[in-house]
């Protein structure tokens, strides 16, 4: 490190910063009130990692690589939004409700573009979802600066909208409500986690998409309709991710402006780096949810002591991090086969490798 | 028999007249009425941009008939085009129309902004050529552009920076190239990977070495090349428009078009592009013939990742004279996109890049006329739209070389 101070005091105090030392039960007093706060940022992070991690992992399942999870989260958000803003004399769960299935919907929807692309014409899902992607950045920014900008910001000309009805905020049930307590957004995402090990392993859906996933071709043979597979399977992602955005926006944001648009929805990326590190399964994907939201929390500039570390860099090593685990998860197979291979080397039979990555 | 009959007189027709040829002048039309009703001739009659919009419609329609359905839909595309565009031009004020339209400041802005999508597109033409997926070249950007900028701070001279940031550009591709060829990675994962590294790597650096204050404000940067006697060519409303559109142009932008027509040539022309392309395509019966098939894709990884950091430098020291975090913003994508526009070939490649740049330069113009403002945000999303259009065959189909994507594995 190019700052010379004590390393184990800095991870400390990163660890510190994530609030999980909430869980030890000898941290008391204002120790324990600040840990309780970071725990809950740290859990509101994880709560849109996990769904955007599901919304990677899923179409992972079946073969295919959803690099749009930004724009359907986008286009998730922003329908979450206007929807919170409409309707404001809905009581209030039916309002939640509404709003956060309309967003999911849409970012189906938006992720269904891509899956119909590619059952019907063979567009390569990763460049249409890029596309999308940036369609959904464009059409939200231009959203925000006029149809749904708030009038009273349209005076200072600020691109935000207004916020979203009292009703159809999530309700927080740890923390304060003023102070970005912990939502029950929380819940969906677990719960999203359970819906995703059913469907992937109990029913016949999950089958023909794993079933795609493994094989196109045998699955092709034994009758299963690949193209609607793959349709279904960006649809279900796009629906993860749109939820995320819901989420995000009825749980805290409560509102729309140019950073919610552009940055916080990056953290869809992220997504592919957790569902990457959690082997696409449940449990792997909430653990890696939880590892790189408490690596974003701990790192921030607010809970990071700039004389312990500063918290720019730590957060630029986080992403270095990220990049690192992205690689090697990629590659782990690739570093068995090669370890298996200097074995057969050593029996003095060379032969050819399988092929591990499927054939696209 | 009626088949083979209508097979026949189709031969026979197209000694008359060509359908292809037909449809490239419905294009030309349709374009051509847009521009009626924009500045300097800006014509105030509807009926003027209109009419010949629907001549180029009918012409469309006409090569659609005879069963050229590509040429002639794009006919009928850019009448449609030039009819919407005409009537809406027509009833602009003309003032907000000559703030928009200054051809000589468009051009010169398209081919700024379009600098650095060449060279990355190219960059990645090269790799995907050999087989390999590049959705890295932003991060090999980020790269040119920071390590560009610190190295025409350290070395204080622009041709240090650039070297310096092509260099980390290309390590970076090597990394890339390592996982995806010898370790077998998913190609498309070991990209993403490279992205969030270059963030990171960025990111730190520019943090630990400049700060919260950035870059210093006396960076080498890349000169301006400056041709005066293009005013000077007779008559004089042609001099000034040259002038102003090619007269004040960056070094790079220069650069980036000799790399395009070497990178043709090098590609279509010579044996090196041969093996290049045949590694690509089918490179078990490369290898058979003694082409390096792991040789050819380093190569082409690590020289597309050199590119993609020219494009970065440009940025950095050529474009803004400053770096700041994440300062590619998804152009590395953008170049993605117009490589496979332009269906992975270097001028097609050029073309989307420019319509690329075309967009990013007239959305600002936009934003600056009030009551249009909003559309300029818009605007900015109608590139992807058409990549997304082209990407989904309307306007032909994009063929990926065949192996890419693909690993391989030696025999």
């Amino acid at each position: 490190m190019t700052t010379h101070k004590n390393p184990l005091n800095t991870y400390k105090e990163i660890f510190n910063g994530t609030g999980l030392n909430w869980l030890f039960p000898w941290v008391h007093g204002a120790d324990r009130a600040e840990a309780a706060l970071n725990l809950q940022q740290t859990l509101i992070y994880a709560t849109a990692l996990v769904l955007t991690g599901l919304a990677v992992a899923f179409a992972f399942r079946c073969g295919l690589f959803n690099i749009g999870g930004q724009g359907q989260y986008i286009v998730g958000s922003v329908v979450a939004a206007q929807m919170g803003i409409w309707f404001a004399s809905m009581s209030p769960v039916p309002h939640v409700l509404f709003a956060v299935v309309a967003a999911s919907l849409a970012g189906a929807a938006w992720g269904g573009i891509a899956g119909l692309l590619r059952a019907s014409v063979g567009a390569h899902e990763v460049i249409t979802t890029i596309m999308l992607n940036w369609i959904a950045i464009w059409i939200g920014l231009y959203l925000i600066q006029g149809p749904l900008q708030d009038p009273r910001a349209k005076l200072v000309q600020v691109s935000i909208t207004k916020d979203v009805s009292p009703g159809s905020k999530l309700h927080v049930f740890w923390g304060s409500a003023v102070l970005q307590g912990l939502h029950i957004g929380f819940f969906v995402a677990l719960a999203a986690l359970v819906v995703y090990w059913l469907v992937l392993s109990r029913t016949t859906l999950g089958y023909e998409v794993r079933a795609v996933g493994f094989n196109a071709e045998a699955a092709r043979y034994g009758g299963i309709s690949v193209a609607r597979n793959y349709f279904t399977a960006m649809a279900i992602s796009g629906l993860f991710a749109g939820l995320a955005g819901a989420i995000d926006v009825l749980g805290w944001e409560f509102k729309l402006d140019q950073t919610a648009i552009t940055t916080t929805s990056q953290i869809a990326f992220l997504g592919i780096a957790v569902a990457l590190l959690g082997r696409n399964t449940s449990v792997g994907v909430f653990l890696s949810a939880i590892l790189f939201a408490a690596l974003i929390t701990g790192t921030s500039t607010r809970n990071l002591d700039p004389s312990v570390f500063r918290p720019e860099l730590a957060g630029n090593l986080t992403r270095i991090i990220q990049g690192l685990v992205v690689l090697f998860v990629g590659a782990d197979l690739l570093i068995i086969y090669v370890w298996q291979l200097r074995r057969k080397l050593k029996l003095g039979r060379p032969k050819g490798l399988p092929q591990e990555v499927p054939q696209p | 028999m009626i088949a083979r009959a209508d097979t026949v007189l189709e031969l026979g027709r197209e000694r008359i007249a060509s359908p292809r040829a037909a449809a490239v002048f419905g294009i030309f039309l349709g374009i051509f009425a847009f521009w009626l009703a924009l500045p300097p001739v800006a014509t105030r009659s509807i009926v003027v941009p209109v009419l010949v919009g629907a001549v180029a419609i009918a012409i469309g329609l006409w090569v659609v008939r005879r069963g050229d359905l590509r040429p002639g839909w794009g006919a009928v595309a850019a009448g449609i085009v030039g009819v919407l565009g005409g009537a809406f031009a027509t009833r602009a004020a003309t003032t907000h129309l000559d703030e928009v339209i200054t051809w000589s400041a468009l051009v010169a802005a398209t081919l700024r902004y379009a600098t650095p999508l060449t060279f990355a597109a190219i960059g990645g033409m090269f790799s995907e050529r050999s087989g390999v997926v590049n959705i890295g070249l932003e991060g090999m950007m980020l790269m040119g552009a920071f390590f560009g900028a610190w190295g025409a701070d350290v070395t204080n001279s622009w041709i240090g920076g650039l070297l310096i940031g092509m260099g980390f550009g290309a390590a970076l591709a090597f990394v890339h190239a390592l996982f995806s060829i010898h370790l077998r990675a998913d190609q498309i994962v070991s990209g993403t990977a490279v992205n969030f590294l270059a963030l990171g790597i960025t990111g730190y650096f520019f943090i630990d070495i400049y700060g919260t204050n950035g870059t210093p404000d006396n960076l080498a940067g890349i000169p301006d090349v400056h041709l005066n006697f293009l005013g000077r060519i007779p008559p004089n409303g042609l001099g000034t428009f040259l002038d102003d559109s090619f007269g004040q142009l960056n070094l790079m932008v220069w650069l980036s078009l000799a790399v395009l027509v070497v990178s043709y040539l090098v590609m279509f022309k010579t044996p090196l592009g041969l093996r290049i392309r045949s590694v690509g395509e089918h490179p078990r019966a490369a290898d058979t013939v003694g082409v390096s098939v792991y040789g050819i894709r380093y190569a082409c990884v690590t020289a597309s990742g050199a590119l993609a950091a020219m494009g970065g430098a440009f940025l950095s020291i050529g474009f803004v004279h400053s770096f700041s975090e994440n300062m590619t913003a998804g152009r590395g994508f953008i170049a993605l996109a117009a490589l496979i526009f332009g269906r992975w070939r270097p001028f097609g490649a050029f073309g989307a890049a420019l319509l690329f740049g075309f967009a990013s330069a007239v959305a600002p113009r936009l934003e600056n006329v009030e009551s249009w403002a909003n559309y300029g945000t818009l605007f900015q999303a109608l590139p992807y739209v058409l990549t997304l259009i082209a990407v989904a065959g309307v306007i032909g189909r994009s063929i990926p070389p065949a192996a890419v994507g693909r690993p391989y594995a030696k025999q």
